[in-house]
């Protein structure tokens, strides 16, 4: 490496970097584009539709009760977070039973099976619709809320599977085999001593899954026909679709919609950073 | 143990991607059953030879693809450094400009009609302060509505790249750099000799994922847009979509899904081989 004396220009740039406007300036400008989309939904939201203030100010709950109970949101909302708890639940069952194997056993075809599970990252849902449609329809479960965690569950688990297995890896297999040979069978040492320790990959992959569930836009679309069975994202670009300038019934749902997947996000921010993204992407 | 993951991605993920190798042999459409039947080459002939949009579908998702990938990119790149450096309130600032990572392609949409809307939106709301023309209908309008949608697509993407590459930045030994401080090295060298070659694969490796998820990206386009004015905005996938959707050609829909297969297919292949991923890193270890 090749080192610079520090001259003039190093002394300049010592104090750039002193004076940290460098990292203010572009850090409020993020913020603000950040930020701003998101609070100028809540104007809307909560203000009356008759206001034009960039604030909402008087507070109003009405555009909230038109599109609970009148715009189908609370049946979406319910149906929304039915399919994101199936899908929570299936996705985390299966990776821990596979990760586990993934992790712990050497068996012909492991490699195989652990490419054949990135490759499906670019074998995408949207390229898969048509039969996805022809399949469900044969199993019966077109208009039907399961089709819609069997859909969201497969294209989660390639990730969540190698994501489970990095975890499960962390965990010594000696602690394991320490409590079989304690008299444990493999799977009462599973439960009693690996288990425990796997809550944050519970947590994490069941927010991940939760996530992709709940903003799972056209395999609701396609596969749910009647309003009792929407979800949010469906509900929402119907609203965008018939709205004659209800923005603030829009606002509403957006704000319904956006509320729970934020409170999953604060939860699991502080994972995403520290190495689960290194985990998924050094696999 | 690995039954019910090898049932689920064998019965819904390979069986339907030979379902769409088998479909795009078939005449195959709802609205018209009678017509069902082997096809031959004929979709693929279609596509080729007598259906301009597919041309001007591929050539539009490479716009969208690239300079989507590209802004994305540099600007999470720039927040990861920011966010990399010691301040005050650091933790609630990486929080709060994360924040959009969880958000929906369809919310993405909500959102950002509110702003776009020429009367009742920030832009319009803008407008009546003097700080914007009046009457700006970003969105029909077919020379603004590749980067209103690009702009509403960067904020929703921004945070992958800043959260990936802020994760790879935290993993370079502290000792590097302050070696280099040592040997007088500014904020430029450092970056230049020691992050940039630090960085390098999981930049190789986010840009190609990311590539791949906005090629596929229906969700903002269909909503936001829905492809249009016209078919000014019409990606492979939302052409594909829109097959399924309200043409219900399932037969043609098939074939072009393969070339969307073929085309990710090659492309993620060549990247990978020109990008040298996985070689050696630039500083020796």
């Amino acid at each position: 490496m090749s080192v610079a004396p520090l001259g003039v220009s190093g002394q300049l740039a010592r104090r750039w970097e002193g004076s940290r406007l460098y990292l203010w300036v572009p850090l409020g400008l993020f913020l603000l584009f950040t930020l701003v989309p998101f609070y100028w939904m809540i104007v809307f939201a909560f203000r009356p539709d008759s206001s034009t203030h960039p604030y909402p100010w008087p507070v109003t709950l009405a555009n909230f009760r038109l599109v609970w109970n009148v715009l189908g949101f609370g049946v979406f909302f319910k149906n929304s977070v039915l399919v994101g708890v199936g899908t929570l639940v299936g996705v985390n069952v299966v990776s821990a039973l596979s990760g586990y194997a993934l992790a712990r056993f050497n068996f012909r075809g492991r490699s195989l099976l652990v490419v054949g599970l990135l490759c499906t990252q670019f074998v995408p849902g949207v390229m898969l619709l048509i039969p996805l449609f022809i399949i469900f329809r044969h199993l019966g479960l077109i208009d039907n809320l399961l089709a819609l965690v069997i859909g969201d569950t497969v294209f989660q688990l390639p990730l969540t599977t190698l994501l489970m297995s990095g975890f499960i890896r962390s965990v010594p297999a000696e602690l394991e085999e320490a409590a079989m040979v304690d008299g444990c069978s493999r799977l009462k040492a599973f439960r009693a001593v690996t288990l425990p320790l796997l809550r944050p990959a519970f947590v994490a992959i069941g927010s991940f899954a939760f996530v992709g569930s709940w903003n799972n836009f056209l395999f609701a679309l396609i596969f749910m026909n009647s309003q009792d069975h929407f979800t949010l994202p469906v509900g929402l670009d119907y609203t965008i679709g018939e709205f004659s300038v209800n923005f603030g019934a829009l606002a509403a749902g957006g704000v319904l919609a956006a509320v729970p997947v934020v409170l999953v996000f604060a939860l699991v921010q502080r994972y995403l950073v520290q190495g689960l993204t290194v985990g998924a992407i050094k696999g | 143990m690995l039954t019910p993951l090898v049932l689920l991605i064998l019965g819904f993920v390979a069986y339907p991607v030979l379902n769409v190798v088998y479909y795009s042999f078939q005449n195959y459409n709802v609205v018209e059953p009678f017509l069902n039947g082997f096809a031959g080459w004929s979709n693929y002939s279609t596509m080729l030879r007598h259906d301009p949009l597919f041309w001007t579908s591929l050539e539009f998702t490479a716009k969208w693809v690239f300079v989507e990938v590209f802004l994305q990119l540099i600007f999470g790149l720039a927040l990861a450094l920011i966010l990399n450096s010691a301040f005050r309130g650091r933790g609630l600032a990486r929080a709060l400009v994360f924040a959009p990572w969880a958000v929906s392609g369809v919310l993405t949409t909500t959102i950002w009609l509110l702003i776009y809307d020429p009367q009742a939106g920030l832009v319009g709301y803008l407008a009546n302060l003097g700080l914007a023309p009046h009457g700006l209908t970003l969105l029909a309008d077919t020379h603004t509505v590749f980067w209103a949608a690009i702009l509403a697509e960067l904020w929703r993407g921004l945070p992958f790249f800043a959260i990936i590459l802020l994760a790879d930045l935290q993993s370079i030994p502290a000792e590097l750099i302050e070696a280099a401080n040592c040997d007088g090295a500014n904020a430029w060298t450092r970056f230049r000799f020691i992050v940039a070659p630090h960085l390098r694969d999981a930049v190789i490796l986010s840009t190609l994922l990311r590539c791949v998820w906005e090629f596929n990206n229906v969700d903002l386009l269909y909503t936001l847009t829905n492809g249009g004015p016209g078919t000014e905005t019409t990606t492979l996938p939302l052409y594909i979509a829109r097959q399924a959707i309200t043409e219900h050609n399932f037969g043609y829909g098939s074939a072009l899904t393969m070339a969307g297969f073929v085309i990710l297919l090659i492309f993620s292949v060549a990247y990978l081989k020109f990008s040298k991923f996985g070689a050696s890193r630039g500083y020796a270890s």
